[in-house]
């Protein structure tokens, strides 16, 4: 997802980008719509703006690309692009090697040009002297300059991405960061480890980082890209540096502090937005508790179905005319409890872990108003100190002007974050329920199918019966 | 098939039960004055000419079900159930009906018609009664006997009874069954009257029979053999089907939850909005919709309690064929004893054992005119005893055959109204799947459309 290369988004009411690290932004460098007009990398700011490795369709661009000043490598990776940018997209020769298909030129009406695909698998147990724990297997590949290869793979354990989202928080507080699948589950755990346990959790970590990589800030985080290929050694190591603990709790008690000022003085919009908040976290976690149990009322439904048609075959052993019929009651009620699965598979892969997701957003999206609150308050009791003259009153001139800005970048980026976020959530949400609902659908068309075939049987079983006996 | 003719005398008042003979046997009978008032078969569609009392052109129905309160046998206040009983004949030509009686009746009297037949009939695999109280519950529906729903199907389930046996060929021309129709007060008395209480045949000379029998009827043996199965097989699906239904029922009903919570999130937002009300609506009426379909499924539970119950009728004709068998067995045996000792006694051999063998060891032997005594005695217990064994053998064979042709009966209906449950079952899952699964597709339908993205 490359910032620049959209330039058709403009005119679309495209999802907000911004650029650089909140903490360092100056007010004259936020770029909340963020396409700059003509250079590709020309103004980049700070030392931390990647170039894009997405191309776009627009030779105006493709020109900027080849400009850059890269490596030797990255230049090949480009070229390479540009000679298949000669082609027809459509055409049928593309080459499908996976580097290539991350190259792949797509048309402007595609804004999502990833450049940088993660999975998670291979979850395997490890067991030392202290603790047993397990640790996931992740692979990426990239085409993006700033990565020193296109294909790493490291392992994690939940710590590693615990870890990884406190930094994304600390770096960008008014962020929305995608939540985590939770630590325990406290209700009727016995064994940590089992099996459902693990495949849902791998999920929802998997999730986790392509969410970070499709956000178009996060995506270019340096700690996020650490993640990804470090290796173990290197990677702790560079998990010790970074504010210590004590500091760290040192700041969240003087957050607790500052928030509920905050709160007081929230513009409008971010008002609205927290009602928003409240009302959705309310609902998506209801939803998700019925969710819950809805899958585990189904789950009783088949398993009591399963006995239902072996029954209808023992009594056929007792019977002469009525065997046929009763045997073939049974093969319905069979395929009805096999429709049955496949409709509650459906049910727990897209829609489950969706509502679930969404119901911890609603966590983190709590979390970030709070934030926003903390930082506006920081200035609000700055510019009360001000008023009541109690310091020296050009240092805190100075300090407010910077806090001023750090609150003007906090809210556009949060604001540009909130408009993607909700666009997304309404998106997953309607694939969700329309997915749902589709199963279902799918479902009764399937059961309905069954029995008219049984009757169908009956009834042509009936005529031949009936013109035997006018003989 | 053939029919035994009931005994004329019992249509007009209540008789003894006495054996049934078939006039055409061409046997010797014990019993055969009961032929000289031999009935005719009638004509096939069972009318009882005597009275004009066609009972196949006679509509019965239990039209409807009231709560009452009296005072039992104790002189306790009791509640209970009346059931209006209606009966209609149709004229033979417009095909109108008119009504002909119309009285209530509670649920212990069709008790006492039932177990009057079964002791009248029982070579007649005699219809039975829906249950008395309510089992193979599932936890909305209650096991309440008082509950509507459940009143309602146990009055589906004594018209059913009624007709059942207003279309039986045998059972039909009984006058008791004709008075329960007709003659409101009294009619316990009436019944009483019969004494058939004390014809009844005890359960346990009924158990002892079925253990020691020597001989049945291969047939009986396999028919109880089938009727345990039937019986086990259908209370398993009985029981398994409950359980799906409230677990349907949960799932059903959790889905309505999503109703409030949609609509409530809907107000907060904007494209969404439509789409989550409308799906909020349509889960509400997907919760709802079960009601109606277990409904429906209790129906279909009740064709096949039927036949549940039917099992036990099924095994009673069992039981009385092993009464009989063994009664024969027993008389048989008696028989060749007494002939043995006969024998012994003219002969002068002693060659079993006997107490009066004994005796005469130590006391002496008996004189010449005691023995002729004894012989002429036991001679002539066993000319009885050889009549005996003879009608009771005949009694036996008119038994199995006439039970016979009621089993072959029973097995056509039974085949017949079996295919139609499963069949209705089918029907029902049809018309659910069309129904619910249409909801699912109108109420998402706007969710789906509303504001396509990318």
């Amino acid at each position: 997802m490359g910032k620049l290369g959209e330039a058709g988004l403009a005119a679309t009411a495209g999802p907000a980008r911004t650029l650089g690290m909140e903490g360092e932004c100056r007010a004259s460098q936020a770029r909340s719509w963020g396409l700059p007009a003509g250079g590709a990398g020309g103004d980049s700011p700070g030392g931390d703006a990647p170039l894009p490795g997405s191309i776009s369709s627009s030779s105006l661009l493709q020109a900027e690309v080849l400009d850059l000043d890269e490596d030797e490598d990255d230049l090949e990776v480009f070229s390479k692009d540009a000679s298949l940018m000669d082609m027809n997209s459509f055409s049928p020769l593309m080459p499908t090697s996976p580097l290539s298909m991350i190259n792949q030129v797509k048309f402007e009406d595609e804004p999502d040009l990833k450049d940088l695909f993660i999975t998670v698998d291979e979850p395997e147990s490890h067991v030392t002297t202290i603790e047993t724990f397990i640790t996931y297997r992740i692979i990426t590949k990239t085409s993006r300059g700033e990565f020193d290869s296109s294909e790493f793979e490291v392992r994690r354990r939940y710590q590693d991405f615990l870890w990884l989202k406190e930094k994304l928080e600390e770096a960008h507080p008014t962020l929305i960061i995608p939540p985590l699948p939770e630590k325990f589950i406290v209700k009727g755990m016995v064994e940590r480890f089992n099996d459902d346990f693990i495949e849902t959790r791998r999920k929802a970590l998997h999730k986790f980082l392509n969410r970070i990589a499709d956000h178009p800030t996060l995506t270019f985080n340096e700690d996020f890209k650490i993640f990804l290929t470090a290796q173990a050694s290197e990677f702790s190591s560079h998990k010790k540096q970074g504010p210590g603990l004590l500091s760290r709790m040192g700041q969240s008690v003087r957050a607790v502090a500052l928030s509920m000022r905050g709160v007081k003085s929230r513009p409008e919009e971010f008002m609205e937005m927290n009602n928003f908040i409240e009302i959705f976290s309310q609902k998506i976690n209801l939803i998700d508790k019925i969710s819950q149990r809805i899958y585990k009322e189904e789950r009783e439904y088949l398993d009591e179905m399963k006995e239902y048609g072996p029954i209808h075959i023992l009594w056929s052993a007792s019977e002469e005319d009525l065997a046929d019929t009763l045997k073939s009651v049974a093969s319905c009620i069979d395929k009805c409890c096999k429709a049955t699965e496949k409709r509650m598979s459906g049910f727990s892969e897209a829609l489950l872990p969706v509502v679930h997701e969404y119901a911890l957003y609603s966590e983190m999206l709590m979390a970030v108003m709070k934030r926003r609150d903390q930082i506006q308050a920081e200035l609000d009791s700055k510019v009360e100190a001000l008023t009541s003259k109690k310091a020296d009153t050009d240092l805190l001139t100075e300090e407010i002007g910077k806090l001023e800005d750090k609150v003007e970048c906090a809210n556009n980026a949060l604001k540009a974050d909130w408009e993607r976020w909700k666009q997304n959530m309404q998106n997953d949400i309607k694939s969700a329920f329309t997915n749902m609902a589709e199963e279902n659908i799918l479902y009764y068309e399937q059961c309905l199918a069954t029995w008219e075939s049984f009757l169908t049987s009956q009834t042509d079983l009936h005529l031949e019966e009936a013109s035997e006996d006018k003989l | 098939m053939e029919q035994a003719a009931p005994d004329p005398e019992r249509l007009w008042q209540p008789a003894p039960l006495e054996p049934l003979s078939h006039p055409d046997a061409g046997l010797e009978s014990m019993v055969g004055e009961e032929t000289k008032g031999a009935r005719d078969e009638g004509p096939g569609d069972g009318t009882m000419t005597e009275n004009n009392f066609s009972l196949k052109k006679i509509e019965i129905s239990v039209s409807e079900a009231e709560k009452r309160t009296g005072r039992n046998a104790m002189n306790m206040q009791e509640t209970y159930t009346a059931y209006l009983i209606e009966t209609r004949s149709v004229e033979h030509n417009d095909g109108q009906s008119v009504l002909t009686d119309s009285l209530w009746r509670r649920y212990s009297e069709f008790e006492l018609l039932r177990n009057y037949l079964l002791v009248y009939y029982p070579h007649i695999v005699v219809p039975p009664l829906p249950e008395k109280r309510a089992e193979f519950v599932w936890h909305k529906l209650s096991a309440d006997n008082m509950d509507p729903d459940f009143v309602e199907r146990r009055r589906i389930g004594l018209e059913n009874f009624l007709l059942r046996v207003a279309s039986h060929p045998i059972l039909c021309r009984d006058k008791i069954f004709y008075l329960f129709l007709t003659q409101e007060g009294n009619w316990k008395e009436t019944v009483n009257e019969t004494g058939f209480q004390l014809k009844a045949d005890s359960r346990l000379k009924a158990l002892n029979a079925t253990f020691r029998v020597k001989n049945p009827d291969k047939r009986f043996i396999e028919l109880k053999h089938y009727s345990d199965e039937l019986q086990s097989v259908i209370s398993h699906l009985l029981r398994v089907r409950a359980r799906v239904a409230d677990r349907l029922y949960g799932v059903y009903k959790v889905h309505g939850n999503y109703g409030r919570v949609f609509s409530e999130w809907s107000a907060i937002e904007k494209e969404m909005g439509d789409g989550l009300q409308s799906a909020g609506h349509h889960m509400d009426v997907y919760a709802s919709s079960i009601d109606d379909i277990l409904e429906d499924e209790e129906h279909y539970a009740d064709q096949l309690k039927e036949y549940l119950f039917y099992a036990e009728a099924l095994r009673a004709v069992c039981r009385k064929h092993e009464l009989m068998q063994y009664d024969l067995e027993m008389a048989a045996q008696d028989l060749a004893s007494k002939k043995q000792q006969c024998e012994e006694l003219a002969t002068g051999t002693v060659r079993t054992f006997s107490l009066k063998g004994m005796t005469t060891k130590l006391f002496g032997q008996e004189t010449p005119e005691q023995r002729e005594a004894r012989i002429k005695m036991l001679e002539e217990q066993i000319k009885e005893g050889e009549q005996q064994l003879k009608s009771k053998n005949l009694e036996g064979r008119e038994f199995v055959r006439n039970a016979w042709a009621d089993i072959e009966r029973f097995k056509e209906q039974k085949n017949h109204d079996l295919k139609e449950a499963l069949i209705s079952y089918a029907v029902m899952q049809i018309s659910m799947c069309k129904k619910v699964g249409f909801g699912f597709s109108e109420g998402t339908s706007i969710f789906r459309s509303a504001g396509k993205f990318l």
